[in-house]
């Protein structure tokens, strides 16, 4: 296997656009190409995550149109991989895994999304597509849904009681937003406090409108090159040091899912693949769908005791300049969710911060960073582990 | 191959039986129907009747629903008797009164709900409709 990087790295900002997913996509895309000081036409192979852009735009097979609107030759391969949102982590996990087999030397691989131009009602039918459309979706089940029952499920399990527990979870967006913030390419770049959580509408019983991340729309995209390659082009290359992917089925048959094997075994084939520990991560771009998600991957990664997390961010440790820097970027809550482009996002956030260039959201004396992307309801889990 | 099929279970479900798999290796039980046994992914199984009793183990009440459905309604995952769980809609409790300690652990016996073909779904809905029992 070849030592793997990623070069430049490019995102448009999060939110509504009046652009298309092609656009959205060439615009991140060309922006990576560019500041990686490569031209177009030395990339081979374009992997694009997308989840929803048949229903967003009526658009399927949309790699070979990102391709052709970057200008890439014709002998580039051009791929879509979905995985609901792991979309684009799925894309960068196989641009890293052929990079390093020898089969390309430089893939633009990333994620676009259009999830506004759907509306409420169609975009969370969409979502709902994600679970299992023959055994669950009949009840009506919603992704605010999935993750309301995993709320009751973790307050039951662990004993808390369920108010202490949704101040807790509010805790959570409010540090979310608070990194937004401090994010030009936000979706939501304003402060919350634990009160604009818990007055929100209930969405699903017991989450409120800011206990769920927007739908949004945007791309991002990173060049993944071998070393050689990298040193050549960038002063700061960023090493993908390990990756690891996991899958599950329905959600009934996963029972118990405060504890989400898949997850745990991707996270594990990443750090074994690094060379790391949970301990060793400095700054984690993570899941977080709805703040109770980020609780339970939390503990899922090993980043924290199973039934310790919540009290960990009551406590600030996952905090920019706490015991780890979670979603530093503001996360899917804040800086917006476009379902196929989100991993990618998190791999951006995490190739800046490693390169010191995040500003006033920058965790200080990062060295090793870790992206967590759960597709769908744990169907797909990809993590990424980052170094310099 | 397949000793159940989707289909197969819905209609039986749709008749008050609910059905599953019994592995003839390890002999745990698979619900809802797939190839393998869930457990141990031996396609030695034989399909059987299930109790259709169970305990409700989490539930939320949507009250932002997707195309198609009509909130507030609650969604509800029961662990049946012979251990599996199964994700369904709890019927006879009001959306607005499902607190955790009046849902949660609760006995519940397994019904049919079904639906009508919906843009994007290949035939009719049906989905497990659970009933407190208490
Ligand atoms: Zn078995």
């Amino acid at each position: 296997m070849r030592k793997v990087a990623v070069m430049g790295v490019g995102m448009t900002k999060f939110g509504p656009t009046e652009k298309s997913q092609v656009e959205l996509f060439a615009e991140a895309a060309m922006e990576a190409i560019n500041t990686s000081n490569i031209k177009p036409k030395d990339v081979q192979a374009l992997f694009l995550g997308n989840g929803l852009g048949d229903f967003e735009e009526g658009q399927l097979n949309l790699a070979g149109f990102c391709a052709n609107e970057l200008g890439l030759p014709p002998e580039t391969t051009a791929m879509r991989f979905e995985g609901a949102c792991a979309s684009a982590s799925i894309a960068i996990r196989n641009a890293f895994l052929l990079v390093a087999s020898g089969a390309y030397d430089i893939v633009v691989a990333g994620g676009t999304e259009r999830a506004l131009s759907m509306g409420t009602s169609l975009a969370t039918r969409t979502f709902a597509m994600g679970t299992d459309s023959k055994y669950e979706e009949f009840s009506g089940l919603t992704f605010p849904g999935v993750f309301a029952m995993l709320a009751h499920l973790y307050a039951d399990k662990y004993n808390v009681p369920l108010p202490k527990l949704k101040e807790r979870m509010a805790m959570v967006a409010v540090k979310n937003h608070k990194n937004g913030a401090k994010n030009p390419l936000a979706q939501f770049q304003k402060e919350i406090t634990v009160e604009t959580v818990l007055k929100g509408f209930v969405v699903a019983d017991p989450l409120q409108l800011f206990d769920c991340c927007p739908f949004s729309d945007g791309a991002a995209a990173v060049i993944v090159t071998t070393d050689e390659i990298a040193k050549k082009h960038v002063e700061k290359p960023v090493y993908i040091l390990g990756a690891g992917q996991g899958s599950a089925g329905s959600l009934c048959r996963q029972k118990d899912y405060t504890i989400m094997p898949s997850r745990i075994a991707s996270a594990k084939q990443a750090y074994k693949m690094a060379g790391v520990e949970p301990k060793d991560i400095d700054v984690a771009e993570v899941h977080d769908c709805f703040t109770i998600a980020e609780i339970v991957l939390l503990e899922n990664l090993g980043l924290f005791e199973f039934g310790t997390a919540s009290e960990a961010v009551e406590k600030g440790e996952t905090e920019i300049g706490g015991k780890i820097a979670v979603n530093p970027s503001g996360g899917l809550k804040a800086k917006g969710h476009p379902v196929g482009a989100t991993g990618a996002a998190q791999v951006y956030e995490i190739v800046k911060q490693l390169r010191g260039e995040c500003g006033a959201r920058q965790v200080e004396n990062a060295k090793i960073g870790m992206t967590d992307t759960l597709g769908g309801d744990a169907g797909s889990i990809v993590n990424l582990i980052f170094g310099i | 191959m397949y000793k159940l099929t989707y289909k197969q279970y819905f209609d039986a479900l749709k008749e008050g039986k609910l059905l599953g798999l019994k592995c003839n290796d390890c002999g745990s039980y698979t619900a809802p129907p797939k190839l393998c046994c869930d457990k141990c992914g031996s396609t030695s199984t034989e399909v059987v009747s299930l109790s259709g009793k169970g305990v409700i183990k989490t539930f939320t009440v949507i009250r932002v629903s997707p195309e198609g459905y009509e909130a507030p309604y609650i969604v509800a995952m029961a662990e049946l008797e012979e251990g599996p769980w199964l994700m369904g809609n709890l019927i006879n409790v009001d959306p607005d009164k499902a607190k955790m300690d009046n849902i949660i652990g609760k006995k519940v016996t397994v019904s049919a709900k079904i639906l009508p073909k919906m843009n994007y779904t290949p035939d009719e809905g049906v989905t497990p409709a659970f009933v407190i029992a208490e």
